[in-house]
Order: structure tokens, then sequence, then C-alpha cells
């Protein structure tokens, strides 16, 4: 037996071994002979639909119509750059938490879509600026970034642990330098000033509102495409290789190849929230991706937690929070000690909790929650 | 997620609101007027920042806290010198604490950024407090940005002639390579390549470099001077480096070069810095009552400042100070979008610590630049020492303003006399 029909065999177990319990008819699935009788769509949807409970759906509505109770304040500055950052940070989980690599690049691959959009689309440089139309722009600066990631994980995926960061950490400050002193393409240290949310069809996306709901499509996208990917056969060998690399290697598994795979995948994630924060601040300068920023994108997704994807935005909402409010939670002769304040909630965080604030929640569930041994069992990250 | 967002929604909502309910006693009896203060108070400039909040806390103590009839009070902010955090702070004071007026920021790039961001609250004013960028007035400006400084290349204006003076016709530049020294270097170059002065050649080095032994080496023999634009520890680096190469030549600095760290520079060539001639807004050593009296009240409010306020500290007092005398002028009226507030403020003219304060009609500073000289205290230290006040310095730099706009703005490559 091959190796690719080993795969096959292991993915199709590993995969399928919940779905009987939730789809409504289990004996479609047992008929192997002919698993694509449905169109694919509603098999997804169904499965989907099957998944969805109560409080998805209340989170969902509660999102939407967010920007109707909130002020524009809160939908631009806390809503939309929470879900932006949150997008970056995402990526940080996918790579992380599910495949055991933790880069810190991701901003720096971020950095790289952002520049590309004011590079190849409009800003105030009209010398460097080419000016091609919003869509070609982003497509272009996108599948750039993705090449760029799947770059830094062709070259990262040789270490391990502490010495992935590190080699993450310097080509994201060898990344910084280059644009900061970089004047043909780059821009030095002004870079780009002026890049804004095209309007479409009538609608400004530079807007309060319509970005909100951009971020906010996307943040949902890039949450689905996680939950779908980590459960798909490749997510599955995904977090087999971060947790027994050389059983899988054993198993006839690429693992490099799956790891330079997961960076591209993370990289495309990362390179949508570029775009997005780059629309945000309306600029792109060396400062907007430096080493505090990078570190920035680390922290957030450990203050939410790296086991599930949800982690990401949830510690992007505490964190833009913790920016903008801690200042006001000190008297005013402290006040430019605020940065004390964050700090320590971040320390109290961690130390509480290593899992961070999702991992919070399941210590304070598993205490006070109803105890169902055999749901807690199910949900796998 | 919404429901954590909306119950941290509610545990605001409700500190607020018992944070109004304490203040409500003082707010019976007057009413307060927010404005919103933005300075660096993390980041590389984290510093500066502090004694920037000291110079609009002075503006502001010298009026026992009111103006307008309100008593004002500072929501104060803070960004790390990065445009972003500028103007995610500025929103915050603007759309959220709701300021009617906003002073701030400090540096060049984040004031380009906040103009920008301006634009799009026309019923807000917006004050600079030390940004020296000139585009934040100059060619795109917004008709709320004021700045009541004067910005880096005016700064520099009238040290060309004084260097020429001095018999400096060949000069070498050593310059950071970002906007602040960009526009200090047009200062001085719009009138030193009209008199006939040749800038032989220019090495743009990154903030913070260390080692300058190939700028040294790339250096010609036949100058008279070099122009050294660098900050802090980046001077004294040079100076160093300089000396131990067996370098000869006189020096001129810009307006952030000959600090007290160069003032306090140790090695053998110390005696070679006396007469390097650098030129700002403001010197420690002017000689005027209005000086004297700024600094003495400065000492006197702040046992933990430094021993003389410093370039931040000036700005940021000039430009808070217009802001409330203009409030004063209107008697606290800012309604119909601020439209009175903002003619009193565009005929602002007071005598400042360092010279008369007034705008032109982009809402640019229109000020006074000091030239001085290192010389010799009696105590054998170092200071520098105002040589030539040079008044009513524009933005065109005592160009036409055609004459300006076809020069452009400072760059690497502009202004240009090699040859």
């Amino acid at each position: 037996m091959s190796a690719a029909h080993w795969r096959r065999a292991m993915n199709g177990q590993t995969v399928r071994s919940p779905r009987p319990a939730a789809v409504p008819r289990p004996a479609v699935v047992e008929v192997a002979a002919d698993p694509y009788a449905h169109s694919d769509a509603p098999r997804w949807l169904k499965s989907l639909w099957s998944r969805l409970s109560a409080r998805h759906v209340l989170v969902l509505l509660g999102v939407l119509v967010y920007p109707a109770v909130a002020s524009p304040f809160f939908t631009y500055q806390i809503g939309a750059q929470s879900l932006a950052l949150g997008l970056i940070a995402l990526s940080l989980t996918l790579l992380g938490g599910y495949g055991g690599m933790v880069s810190l690049a991701q901003m720096s691959v971020a950095g790289m879509a952002g520049y590309l959009v004011a590079i190849l689309g409009t800003s105030t440089a009209t010398a460097i600026s080419l000016a091609w139309p919003w869509w070609l722009a982003v497509a272009f600066a996108i599948v750039l970034a993705v090449v760029f990631a799947t770059l830094i994980g062709w070259l990262s995926v040789r270490t391990e642990g502490i010495y992935t960061i590190m080699i993450t950490l310097a080509i994201g400050v060898a990344f910084f330098y280059l644009a900061q002193q970089n004047y043909t393409l780059f821009n030095g240290h002004q870079g780009f000033n002026q890049v804004f949310a095209p309007a479409v069809a009538g609608v400004e996306f530079r807007q309060p509102v319509p970005f909100y709901y951009l971020t906010l499509a996307c943040a949902l996208a890039g949450y689905g495409f996680v939950k779908l990917l980590v459960r798909a056969p490749f997510g599955v060998a995904l977090q087999g290789i971060r947790d027994n690399p050389r059983r899988m290697r054993a198993l006839g598994y690429h693992v490099t190849a799956h790891r330079v795979a997961t960076y591209a995948a993370a990289g495309l994630l990362a390179a949508v929230g570029g775009v997005l924060i780059t629309w945000y601040n309306n600029r792109i300068s060396p400062g907007s991706m430096g080493i505090g920023v990078m570190i920035n994108i680390l922290v957030i997704a450990v203050l939410g937690g790296m086991k599930h994807p949800i982690g990401a935005f949830i510690g992007a909402i505490v964190f833009v929070l913790l920016q903008n409010f801690a200042i006001d939670l000190l008297g005013t002769d402290f006040r430019e000690r605020f940065n004390l304040v964050i700090g320590g909630v971040f320390l109290l965080i961690v130390l509480f909790s290593p899992d961070g604030l999702l991992g919070l929640w399941a210590k304070l569930r598993s205490r006070f929650g109803p105890r169902s041994p055999i749901a807690n069992q199910r949900r796998q990250p | 997620m919404i429901a954590s967002k909306r119950r941290r929604i509610w545990v605001r909502s409700m500190l607020g609101a018992a944070a109004a309910a304490a203040l409500m006693g003082s707010a019976l009896a007057q009413e307060t007027l927010k404005i919103g203060l933005l300075a660096t108070l993390e980041g590389p400039f984290a510093v500066p920042g502090q004694d920037s909040m000291r110079g609009a806390d002075l503006a502001l103590k010298e009026k026992n806290g009111m103006a307008g009839g309100k008593k004002i009070e500072f929501i104060k902010l803070s960004s790390d010198a990065t445009p972003d955090k500028a103007v995610a702070s500025t929103r915050k004071a603007v759309e959220q604490d709701k300021v009617p007026i906003m002073i701030g920021p400090l540096s060049g790039d984040e004031g380009i950024a906040v103009k920008n961001y301006a634009k799009t609250q026309p019923g807000v004013t917006f004050i600079n407090g030390s940004s020296g960028a000139q585009a934040a007035t100059w060619g795109d400006p917004a008709p709320n940005f004021y700045r009541f400084n004067t910005e880096g290349a005016q700064w520099m204006v009238g040290l060309g002639e004084h260097a020429l003076g001095k018999g400096y016709k060949k000069v070498f530049l050593v310059a950071e390579d970002y906007g602040f020294p960009y526009s200090q270097v047009q200062g001085f170059m719009a009138s030193y390549c009209a008199k006939g002065g040749k800038v032989v050649d220019k090495a743009w080095v990154p903030l913070g470099t260390k080692d300058y032994s190939s700028v040294i080496a790339r250096m010609p023999k036949d100058i008279d001077a070099v122009l050294v634009v660098l900050g802090g520890s980046d001077a004294v680096n040079f100076l160093t480096q300089y000396e131990q190469a067996g370098g000869n030549k006189p020096m001129i600095g810009g307006s952030i070069t000959v600090d007290q760290t160069v003032l306090n520079y140790k090695g053998k060539r110390r005696e070679s810095l006396l007469g390097t001639a650098s030129a700002g807004p403001m010197a420690d050593s002017i000689d005027t009552p209005e000086w004297k009296k700024f600094v003495a009240e400065y000492k006197a409010a702040f046992k933990d400042g430094f021993p003389s306020p410093s370039l931040f500290a000036y700005l940021y007092y000039i430009n808070t100070k217009a802001a409330l005398d203009a409030l004063d002028a209107v008697k606290g009226d800012l309604s119909n979008g601020q439209k009175a507030y903002r003619e009193a403020l565009q005929k602002t003219n007071f005598v400042g610590p360092a010279g008369p304060v007034k705008i032109d009609q982009n809402r640019n500073g229109v000020g006074t630049t000091y030239i001085t000289e290192v010389t010799k205290a009696a105590d054998g230290s170092f200071y520098n020492k105002v040589v030539k006040t040079v008044p009513d310095i524009t933005q065109t730099l005592g160009l036409s303003e055609a004459e300006f706009k076809k020069m452009g703005l400072g760059s690497r490559d502009v202004p240009d006399c090699r040859k």
C-alpha cells in the first residue's frame, strides 16, 4: 500500500469518525462506493448547519448589529481594528496552535501585503505608486505576500521551537530595516501616506461602518477557513505533525512540505489582515511592522489562547481596548505610567491561565458549568 | 465576543457614571472644557514627551487653569512617535472623549498623519504640539490644523549666510535619513546655495548609526566645514570617530545637534568645538526678560524638570498658550463650527518667550530663529551663545511663494548645489 493510500485511509477515518452522530442519515456516509452521490454544497451546508449552535447565532447577530448600537469610534477604532489585528493573530494561531511553529514574522507578511497595496495602488508617493486599480493591486499584493510567507516558511521549517522564533524574528527585523532604508521601492522612513480603502458601487469603504463590515466579512471568512482547514485531512495531519513529526514521517507524510504549505495558508490570512490594517491606518511605514508590532501580534494570540481560532479575536479585542482605555484608568498624576496597566493585565492573564482567555473560560466552565464528559471529548482543538 | 465587549462597555459606563457623580460637586460650580493633549509618553521620545506635557501644563498654570471663563481639563494622551499611534490616540480623544480642541503631536511624521485626520473632523480644531514637518501645513493643508511654531526648515534660515560669513564656501553634509533633517538641510541650503556656497556631497545615514568610518572616508580634503544634522548620541558618535580619523574641519550643526551631550563632549578636540554654529527657534542663553521669566516659571513649577526648558517644552508652551488665549478672546464661545474661535486663532499675535508668535494664511508659524555659537563660560563649561537673531521667517524661507514651489519641499536630493 502506498503512502498516498495510507494517508487517504487515515484521513478518511479521522475526519469521518465524529460525523455519523451529527449527520441525520449516517447510512449515506457509510456508502463508500459513491460518496459524491449528493452534490458537495448541500452536504457542506448540512454539516455546517449541524455544527451551528445558539451561541454562534448570538455572536453572529451581535457582531452584525454592533455598528448600529456603537459609536463610529467604537465601530472603527475598536471593532474594525480588533478584527483586522485578530485576523493577523489568527494566522499565528494556525501556525503556532495547530502547527507548533511560532512565527514572529506574521506581521512582516501583513506589512508586505500592505506595502504592495501602497506600491501598486495609489498613495501620496506618486513617483513610486503605480496607481493600478484597487482590485488588481490587492490581488497582486495578497499573492505576492503569500509567496513571501512561503519563502519565510521554506527557510524556517528547518528549525524547531525557539529557533523558529529566532529565525522569524531575524527575518522580520531584516524586512523592517530593508523598508526603512530602501527609497526606490519602500520610500524609506516615511513610507506611504493616504492609502485609502476603495469605493465600490457607491459604498465608501473608508467610512467606519462599511469598513467594519468589510473587516467582519474577512474575519468571518478567515475564521471559517481555519475551522474547515483544521478538520480537513490537511489540518488533521498538521496536528499530527505538531504532536509527533517523526511518527508522521514514518507514516509517509512529507512533513516539510506540509509545514511550508501551512506557512502559505497562514500567509494568506496575514496578507488579508495586512491589507485591512493598512486601509485602517490609511498609511504604511516601517514603524507599522516594527519589532514592537511583531511582538504585539504574539501577545494578542497568546492573550486570547491558541487552542481555538476564536482566541485570536478575543485577544485582539482585549488588546485594543487596553491600548485605548488603559490611560483613562489612572489618575492625572500617573497617566504616563499607563503601560504599567497594560503589562499588568497581560501578566495576570498569562499567570493565571497559560492558555489565555480561552483557557480561563474553559477553567471556569469546568468548575461551574454543567458537566458532560462526552461532549467535552468531542471538542478537540 | 460581543457579550464580553458589551459587558466591558457596561462596566465602563458604570465607572464613568461613578466618576461623573464624584465630579458633580465641582462641575456644578463651573463649566469644564476638555482639551486633548497628545505627546509621546512612550518610545524613543518619551523623555522629550514628558517635557512637552510640562510646557503645556505651564501655559495652563499661568492662567490658573481657566480660559474663556471655563475650567480647562487636559485629556492627556500618549503616542510612541509612530503616526499610526498618534492618529489612534487623537481619534480616541476626538471621537470618544469628544474634545473640541486637540493639541499635539510631537514629531514630524505624526504631524502629517494628524493633519490628514483633521480633514475628516472639520468640527474640531487641531493645534500642533511640536511637530516640525513642512508638509503638515504646506501643499495640502487642513483648514482646521494650526501650527504656531515654525518648522524644521525655518529653524535653519540665516545659518547659511552665517556660515558664508565665517568663510565656509564648501561644506560636506552628514545627516540622518528622514523627514526632519531633510527640512533642516533645505533651510540651510536655500540661502547658502543662493549666495554661492557649495554642498559638495551629502551622506544620508540611517537614524541610530554607530559606525561613520565609510562616511568619513568619503569626505573630500578641500572642504571648509562639515554640516552635521544628527541628533543626540549620533552626533557624539560622529564627532568621536571624526576625531579619531584625524578630521580637523570645523562643524556646523542642526537645531538638535549641539545639545548638552555634545557640549559635554570630553575628547581631545573639545576646544575645537568652540565656534560651532547652529540655529534653532530658541536658545538657552536668550537674553530677554520674556525668556528669563519663562525659565524661572518652568523651574519653579517643575522640580523634576530639566535645568532649563527643552525645545519641546517651549513649543508646546507657545501652542497651548495660543489655544488658551484665543479661548479667552472669544470668552469660551465654540459655537457655529468654532468660527469665532478660529478667527481669534488666526489673529494670534503675542510676544512669546523667544520672540513674537503669529501665523500665516496656511496657519503656519512666522517666527524668529536664533543663530548660536559654542562659547566657553566663565566656569569653563561650554554653552550656545546667541550671536544673531533672524526675525519674521516665513515658511517659504524668505523666497517668494512661486520660487519656493519651484524648489519643492526638502528631500534627499532637493535642494542641490554640488558644483
